[in-house]
């Protein structure tokens, strides 16, 4: 009895679910497709070019709600698969023109239209018929009810039952019942035929994945082959500036000593001291530059000490939280220590908080770890902030992060790699 | 006295063994490999062993894991562990079972011959040489905290070199005054941190980290 009334249940609210759909695909796919073509008619007349961004991304917003639907609602992915805008984008009226341009060369937008079309017709029908199985027995007992008195003389159809007087009432209601049950076997199934409709219309094919794929690739190495040139290039200063500029001075140092050491030797001793400051000085540099390279305890112990001793460092009390059964690639394991590392300077230098939490593990195929703080706050990924760097960073692993950072705090940046552990 | 010392580069590993044997030390083994470091501490039974964190084979904490090792077989056994870089997390490893005979120095330590050799028989005598490295990282992150915060500038000086694993006479020495200012300044901090006094180095040492460590 629990079970069918949950089957019930589930499928009204199916039926609730496919009005809300046929409203939707009726109301706002139509809308949008007709203003979208009249818009895109008006590019050679110049008004379109000002137009067409704005209604394209209200298209993509309206496709983007569908595919929210279709994961909440009946579990079906639809990828998003629209290209992102370069960073350096004009603004004014070239920005528009080049937006414009942008987005009507992306085979995404042609697949927007198409949905629509057929969301519009085949689409809206599937929405309608899984609420209309559940709402048209409902006619059907009201006619059993007393409501076939006012079709006495005037014979009314219901379905193919011609009704007219009670016991043709009854049949009403009972082929009501067989359609209702009938609603309560498919109407659920309706649902998710509507989202596979259009996921089948709005997926890019295969072909147009692998693109996409490309195109993320190529940015990504470029980043990464940026972010690797730059890296040497500080290094090589460092060393430069600092390491080699205190040999050569102890060289020099020694080389005097061993002309005073019979002359004078007080002064002798005097320039010894002094070498040994600089050696200890460019030990000193080279052991903060070897941290910025690739940190000696994630060499020695992996990713969950080298973060621990990593918050001991800190200023600010961290507690740090590792559930990790394995090793990742050290490249990964690198990327994920400079990544929890900008994070906890960030959240050190920046947040004012009092208590930081580091949560670091395994799970689905990707390390996933955050970066908590109890402090104020206000943080965004711009550009040019630590967090950018760090979404950088992940973008060579495929991986992803993202900040939650209301005014007032506290602050989370999430982070995710996908990678196995061995 | 006898030493077992394990290093892995060549020039160091000379260096140290010159440098240990002109101050009087016999030098049971001068070992390169994590596994011969553990067979050595096993069959020697040296006073003290001299160890570099990071060995071959593995090139990871193998030294360390080492060290640990053998203090699990033999409690006590006096360690002085070298590294090129400290870390807070390795100090608390070391010093967890709480037995003293612990040191952990940066490799620089060894410019200074008279203080590594110090730290070296402080070790042997079962007492903790601490990095001061490692001492200031504790003190920066309770700098903002409250005990902390409780005490005046000498005393800080004071409780750093304590933690370094210092006496009241060598702490004395070093900020010239007198020992007797130096058991008021210990007393006091004691005091501060609410820690009961005990006349013990090494105790003092630990209970200086315990009570750091809860920050």
């Amino acid at each position: 009895m629990e079970a069918k009334r949950g089957r019930i249940g589930s499928a009204l609210l199916a039926a609730g679910r496919g009005l809300v759909l046929s409203f939707a695909a009726l109301a706002g796919s139509c809308t949008l497709f007709v203003l979208a073509l009249v818009s895109i008619a008006m590019i050679p007349l110049g008004i379109g070019l000002l137009t067409t961004p704005y209604i394209l991304q209200a298209v993509r917003k309206h496709a983007n709600q569908r595919r929210l639907l279709a994961v909440t609602w009946s579990d079906v992915r639809i990828p998003v698969p629209y290209r992102p805008f370069p960073k350096d984008l004009r603004s004014g009226f070239t920005g528009q023109v080049e937006r414009t341009t942008l987005m009507l060369k992306d085979p995404a937008t042609w697949r927007d239209m198409r949905w629509m079309m057929v969301d519009m017709t085949a689409g809206y029908v599937v929405a309608v018929l899984a609420s209309a199985l559940m709402v048209y027995p409902v006619e059907g007992f009201v006619l059993a009810a007393g409501l076939w008195r006012v079709f006495r003389d005037d014979r009314y159809w219901y379905g193919f039952v011609p009704v007219d007087s009670q016991a043709t009432g009854l049949a009403a209601a009972a082929l009501g019942l067989a359609v209702f049950a009938c609603g309560v076997l498919v109407s659920e199934r309706l649902l998710r035929a509507h989202f596979v409709l259009a996921r089948s219309v709005l997926a890019p094919t295969q072909e147009q994945e692998l693109a996409l794929r490309i195109d993320r690739l190529t940015e990504t190495r470029h980043e990464a082959v940026d972010t690797a040139a730059s890296e040497l290039r500080r290094i090589e200063r460092d060393l430069h500036d600092g390491a080699q500029a205190r040999l050569v001075a102890m060289g020099m140092n020694l080389g005097t000593v061993e002309a005073l050491i019979e002359k004078d030797p007080a002064q002798a001793k005097q320039l010894l001291a002094m070498a040994r400051e600089s050696s200890a000085e460019a030990l000193t540099e080279l052991r903060d530059l070897v941290r910025g390279i690739h940190p000696p305890v994630l060499a020695e112990r992996g990713l969950g000490d080298a973060v621990k001793a990593l918050a001991l460092r800190l200023p600010i009390p961290c507690d740090v939280d590792v559930e990790l059964p394995g090793r990742a690639e050290a490249p990964v394991e690198s990327a994920a220590y400079f990544a929890v590392s900008e994070a906890l300077t960030n959240a050190a230098k920046h947040s004012g908080a009092e208590r930081i939490w580091v949560d670091l593990r395994h799970s689905d195929g990707a390390l996933r770890f955050s970066v908590t703080d109890d402090g104020k706050g206000g943080a965004s990924p711009g550009a040019g902030s630590g967090l950018s760097g760090i979404e950088r960073r992940l973008g060579t692993f495929d991986g992803v992060m993202a900040v939650s950072s209301p005014a007032g705090g506290p602050t989370m940046v999430t982070m995710e790699i996908p990678c196995e552990l061995s | 006295m006898r030493v077992v010392l394990a290093e892995d580069l060549f020039l160091l590993r000379d260096g140290l063994v010159r440098m240990l044997e002109a101050y009087d030390f016999e030098i049971a083994a001068a070992v390169e490999t994590g596994p011969e470091l553990t067979k050595a501490l096993a069959e020697l039974e040296p006073d003290v062993a001299v160890v570099d964190v990071r060995l071959p084979p593995s090139h990871t904490d193998e030294g360390l894991q080492c060290a640990l090792a053998a203090r699990r077989a033999r409690p006590g056994l006096p360690i002085l562990v070298l590294s090129q870089h400290v870390e807070q997390l390795y100090a608390r490893e070391l010093l967890a079972d709480g037995n003293g005979g612990i040191g952990y120095l940066l490799k620089d330590r060894v410019f200074d011959a008279d203080q590594f050799i110090d730290a070296v028989r402080r070790v042997a005598a079962g007492g903790t040489a601490m990095d001061p490295q490692v001492i200031s990282q504790l003190l920066t992150r309770r700098s903002q905290d409250k005990p902390m915060g409780g005490l005046t500038p000498r005393e800080r000086e004071v409780m750093e070199l304590m933690a370094q694993g210092r006496s009241n006479a060598a702490i004395a020495s070093q900020m010239v005054i007198t020992e007797r200012a130096v058991a008021k300044h210990t007393s006091n901090i004691f005091g501060k941190l609410s820690l009961p006094p005990s006349d013990d180095d090494n105790r003092r040492v630990l209970a200086v980290l315990a009570y750091l460590d809860r920050g």
